[in-house]
This record gives structure tokens, C-alpha cells and sequence, in this order.
């Protein structure tokens, strides 16, 4: 058994690692060397348990094997996770993030000696405080995710479900678990501590809900956060250095990613948070006229023949590339126009996809070499020096309206400025509109051809023709 | 008048938001994705409460009491760690850069 103060300074250590692995990711050449670092922090945080808790009896056994079932289990989803499937893989990883804090929360509840919390129903008011805190918000972090993850893995709509009072009642609850807090500090009662928690599962579900499937990447950041912060509670409650500085290395981070992500749509946190978008239909009644105007459609072999003229082409990914499974074609397209001296590049939304990075990742699977994938505020300004544009699964974020058009709903989102290209390669299924409900502008422009087929059929099409 | 050893644990808390503020900035856009897998692995570092709470049953009662919390929770917090970090590391290997793959 060693000391509390040389484990306290080791956990102090792993929180440093979890720092260190952060900051490994501000490039993709240290990144692998950052993963190594919150690889290492971990192990010492565990080991460091052991030694302190300094129980080496039967319990020891079991502890070790109930830990290497969750890790078999946990290594052979990650070798076997397609990346197009990632949003819904992490919303599950941040429920079981947020379940584990509630039941770190009960244990320690039921059995505050072992944490030396006090005796059970004398426990120190701060602990319970924390803990309450750190099982609420766990509890909201659990069920949410589930929802997210039900709704990413189109199990459950991604049209966002409201109705009326909604908001009043996730106040009236919210209110409520502050109020059970404070009497269970004075009670001690092991049945509101229970309430705590179904109320907190419940209001996780409700607050999910209302959210629209393209809302995703500003849920699953939000819920990323969330499970920072409980696990910063339980860090309070177990008096660990390691666990508060990770904690808050997590909730910065998601909130954080929340914030670039409504930045990029150009909407508020707390409009994202009350949801509802992409369900009112009030704006779409007077653009059905402008569904009259022509669109020129094309085929592969136009593509390719427009593109094999080009001298450079950009390529706008979104969504509808990743529900297709069409980056491997799309890496074999961009191929064969390099092989003609073509310059190609990709220009990424932020919110292109479902979640924060979701594109490069699945380009960077295709062995797109990151240096050719470049930000919004990297490219825009090359469109208006390029031939053709590709735009392929994207539709809002390349919306001219959200530059021209005051009452659009997405009026001032930073859109890529596709238009500017000497002509625009348009790869959808049809002409309906995006998520935001509202008609894109550039459909009808004179220099769009529209491809209406599935991504990757258009994109192994263009690829025949190309030769 | 003796400080609160809460006291030194808010300070902690407060000052690792602001290194977290600092660092998730500098992370590159294009790898906001690997950053939420690895978040969600070091989260997981709630296994040492977990750890404690399952070490915390007597020998002839290992599941009793509060312990088979503990249990539970290093099973979901193992997926965890094991899957965010493997995950991570497996796309953090797919990024490139084009000498890498020109030959």
C-alpha cells in the first residue's frame, strides 16, 4: 500500500499525460505520439489504485477480469467499427462514460467508508453535494446519448420530436433536481438520491428529443462535454486529482466543439438546445414557384468529360458522401484526374457530416493525404480560381442564400463559396431540399449541372468514364 | 486560518479549464473527430472510483453491498478506455501525408 500523497502526485502525473494527449492532436504528425501519452496516464492511474487501495484479496481477481471483458469487448468494437458509423460509436462510448459516473456515484453512496466519505447517512455534505451532482449529471449524460445514438443509427427518426410545454417541463425538472438535492443533504434519505437519478435519466431523454438529426454534431459535442463534467463531479467526490483534471479537460473540450459548431451553422447554442429545426415547414410555402425553374441535369460522362478539361477541381464533401460509402471511389476518381495533371483539392464545412472532423476522417480512411483537405477559411477564396467545384453529399453549407437572403433561416451561416467556380458538378438524388427545409439556390444557377444518382454510383461512373 | 483542501481541488478544476480552453484550440479542425474519441477514453479514468468501490467488498462477499456498482462500472468504463483509445489510434494511423504514399 503506498502512501495518499505519492498517489495523489502520480495521479497528478496521469492528468499531466491527459494534457500531453491533448495537445499531441494540434498536428497529425504528434498526434500518435499523444495517443501513446494518454495510453501511459491511464495505466499509471490504474496501477496507482491498486497499490493504494492495497487489497489484494479475492475481489482483486475479479476485479481484473470484469476489467479485461469490458476491454475485449471495447477492442473489438473498435477494430471493427466501420468510420463511417464513428458519430454513433462515440454517443455510445459518452453513455457508458455517463453510466459508469452514476454508478461510481451509488457506490460510493451506499458505501461512503470505502471513499472515506463519512459513514452511510452521515455522509460529508460536500461529498454528497458532489456526488449527487456527478450522478445527476452522468444520468442526464446516459440517457441522452442513447437517444443521440438511437437517432444517429436511424433506429429512432432523426426529425425532432416536440410538444407542447416541453421546454416548461425540462425547467420545472431541472428546478426539481436542484430541490431533491438540497433535502437530501439535509435527509440523507437513500430515496431521494434515487429520485436524483430517474428524474436526471428522464430529463437526459427530453433534452435530446426536440434535436434534429443535422443539429447531431452540436449534440454529440454537447454530450462530450456533459460526460466531462460528471466525470469532474465524481473527481470532487473521490478527492482525485486525476479524474478533476480530466474532468475539465473534457467539458472544455466539448463545449468548445459546441461552440465551433454553431458557430459554423450560424445559430445559438441555447436555439440548437431548444430544437425544433428542420420541423417547421412556414418558410418552405413560397419557394414552391421557384421549383419551376430549369435545372440542367447531366450524366457521367459529362462530368468526366468537364472535368478531364479543368485544369483545377475542388471537392466539396458532405453528409450524403458517408451514407453512401463513396470516399473510396471518390479517392480513385480524384486518382485519375492527378494522373492528368489536374490540381485537386477538398474543401470541408465544419459542419459537414454528423459530427466535429467526421469528413476528414472518412477521407483521411480513403488515403486522402491530409495536406489536400483544407478548412472553410482556408479555401473559400479559391473556388473563384477554379474550374469545377464537386460537390458531392454537401447541400446547405454551399447554399448562396445564406449570403443573399436575409429571411433565409440560414442567412449569415459561413457558406463555401461554390458558385464562383467556372462551373459546379452537383451530386444528389434529387432536387429536395437539405435539413434546413429551405431550396438551394444553386441548382438553378447557369453554370450548375446536376448529377441526380447515388454518390457512389455517379462517382464509379465518372471513373469509367474517365479512361 | 487553515484552507479547505476543497479549496486546492476548485483551483485545480478551474485552472485545468483554462489549460483545456487553451490546448482543444490549437487541436486542428481535421482532427476534431480523433479529439472526441480520445476525450471519451480519458474520461474514462472514472475507473479508479470504480476500482475502489468493487476492492471495497469483503473476501466472502465480493459482489456484496455497493461493490457490484464498482464491478459494473469498470466493465462499461474498460469498453471505454480500450475501445476510445484503440479507435483513436487506428484513425490517427489512416492520416497521411502525400509524400507517404508517393513511391
Amino acid at each position: 500500500m503506498i502512501s495518499a500523497n505519492l498517489s495523489a502526485i502520480f495521479y497528478l502525473i496521469s492528468g499531466v499525460l491527459f494534457i500531453l494527449a491533448l495537445r499531441g492532436l494540434s498536428s497529425p504528425d504528434t498526434s500518435r505520439k499523444g495517443n501513446y501519452f494518454g495510453i501511459a496516464g491511464m495505466i499509471i492511474a490504474i496501477i496507482v489504485t491498486f497499490l493504494s487501495v492495497g487489497n489484494f484479496s479475492t475481489s482483486l481477481v475479479y476485479v481484473v477480469i470484469f476489467l479485461l471483458i469490458g476491454g475485449a469487448v471495447g477492442a473489438f468494437i473498435a477494430f471493427r467499427i466501420p468510420m463511417t458509423a464513428m458519430p454513433e460509436l462515440v454517443a455510445g462510448f459518452h453513455s457508458l462514460v455517463g453510466l459508469a459516473a452514476v454508478f461510481v456515484a451509488i457506490a460510493a453512496f451506499l458505501n461512503p467508508e470505502a471513499f472515506n466519505l463519512g459513514v452511510a447517512g452521515g455522509i460529508k455534505l460536500a461529498s454528497l453535494i458532489e456526488m449527487s451532482i456527478g450522478a445527476a449529471v452522468g444520468a442526464i449524460t446516459f440517457s441522452g446519448s442513447i437517444i443521440a445514438f438511437l437517432k444517429l443509427r436511424g433506429i429512432m427518426s432523426g426529425s425532432p420530436i416536440t410538444f407542447g410545454g416541453q421546454h416548461f417541463l425540462n425547467l420545472i425538472l431541472g428546478i426539481g433536481i436542484f430541490i431533491l438535492i438540497y433535502y437530501l443533504c439535509i435527509s440523507q434519505s437513500a430515496n431521494i438520491f434515487w429520485t436524483v437519478i430517474m428524474i436526471s435519466f428522464f430529463v437526459g431523454v427530453l433534452l435530446i428529443i426536440p434535436i434534429g438529426g443535422a443539429d447531431m454534431p452540436v449534440v454529440i459535442s454537447m454530450l462530450n462535454s456533459y460526460s466531462g463534467w460528471a466525470a469532474a463531479g465524481i473527481g470532487f467526490t473521490l478527492e482525485n486529482t486525476a479524474l478533476i483534471i480530466t474532468g475539465a479537460l473534457v467539458g472544455s473540450s466539448g463545449a468548445i466543439l459546441s461552440y465551433i459548431m454553431c458557430k459554423a451553422m450560424n445559430r445559438s447554442f441555447i436555439s440548437v438546445i431548444l430544437g425544433g429545426f428542420g420541423a417547421d415547414s412556414s418558410s418552405s410555402n413560397k419557394k414552391e414557384k421557384k421549383d419551376q425553374k430549369p435545372v440542367k441535369s447531366g450524366n457521367a460522362e459529362d462530368a468526366a468529360f468537364l472535368m478531364k478539361n479543368a485544369s483545377s477541381v475542388i471537392i466539396v464533401p458532405g453528409y450524403g458522401m458517408a451514407v453512401a460509402q463513396a470516399q473510396h471511389a471518390l479517392r480513385e476518381m480524384v486518382d485519375k484526374l492527378k494522373k492528368n495533371d489536374i490540381k485537386v483539392t477538398y474543401a470541408i464545412h465544419p459542419v459537414a457530416g454528423r459530427m466535429p472532423g467526421h469528413m476528414n476522417v472518412l477521407l483521411a480512411e480513403a488515403n486522402v493525404p491530409y495536406d489536400e483537405v483544407f478548412e472553410l477559411e482556408d479555401i473559400n477564396n479559391d473556388f473563384a480560381n477554379s474550374d469545377v467545384a464537386f460537390v458531392i453529399g454537401a447541400n446547405d453549407v454551399t447554399n448562396p442564400v445564406a449570403k443573399t437572403d436575409p429571411k433565409s433561416p440560414i442567412f449569415g451561416m459561413p457558406v463555401l463559396d461554390v458558385e464562383k467556380c467556372k462551373s459546379v458538378l452537383f451530386v444528389k438524388r434529387s432536387l429536395s431540399p437539405g435539413y434546413a427545409g429551405i431550396d438551394n439556390e444553386l441548382f438553378y444557377k447557369d453554370n450548375t449541372l446536376m448529377l441526380f444518382a447515388d454518390a457512389k454510383k455517379m462517382t464509379e461512373d465518372i471513373v469509367k468514364n474517365l479512361d | 486560518m487553515e484552507i479547505d483542501p476543497f479549496i486546492f481541488r476548485l483551483s485545480i478544476f478551474i485552472l485545468s479549464i483554462f489549460i483545456g480552453y487553451y490546448v482543444v484550440w490549437s487541436v486542428t479542425p481535421s482532427l476534431h473527430t480523433p479529439l472526441m474519441s480520445v476525450t471519451n477514453a480519458i474520461s474514462s479514468v472514472i475507473i479508479v472510483g470504480a476500482i475502489i468501490a468493487a476492492l471495497a467488498g469483503s473476501s466472502d462477499s465480493v459482489f456484496g453491498g455497493s461493490s457490484i456498482f464498482g464491478f459494473l462500472a469498470i466493465v462499461l468504463a474498460a469498453i471505454n478506455i480500450f475501445g476510445g483509445f484503440l479507435v483513436t489510434q487506428r484513425m490517427l494511423q489512416m492520416y497521411k501525408k502525400k509524400k507517404d504514399k508517393k513511391k
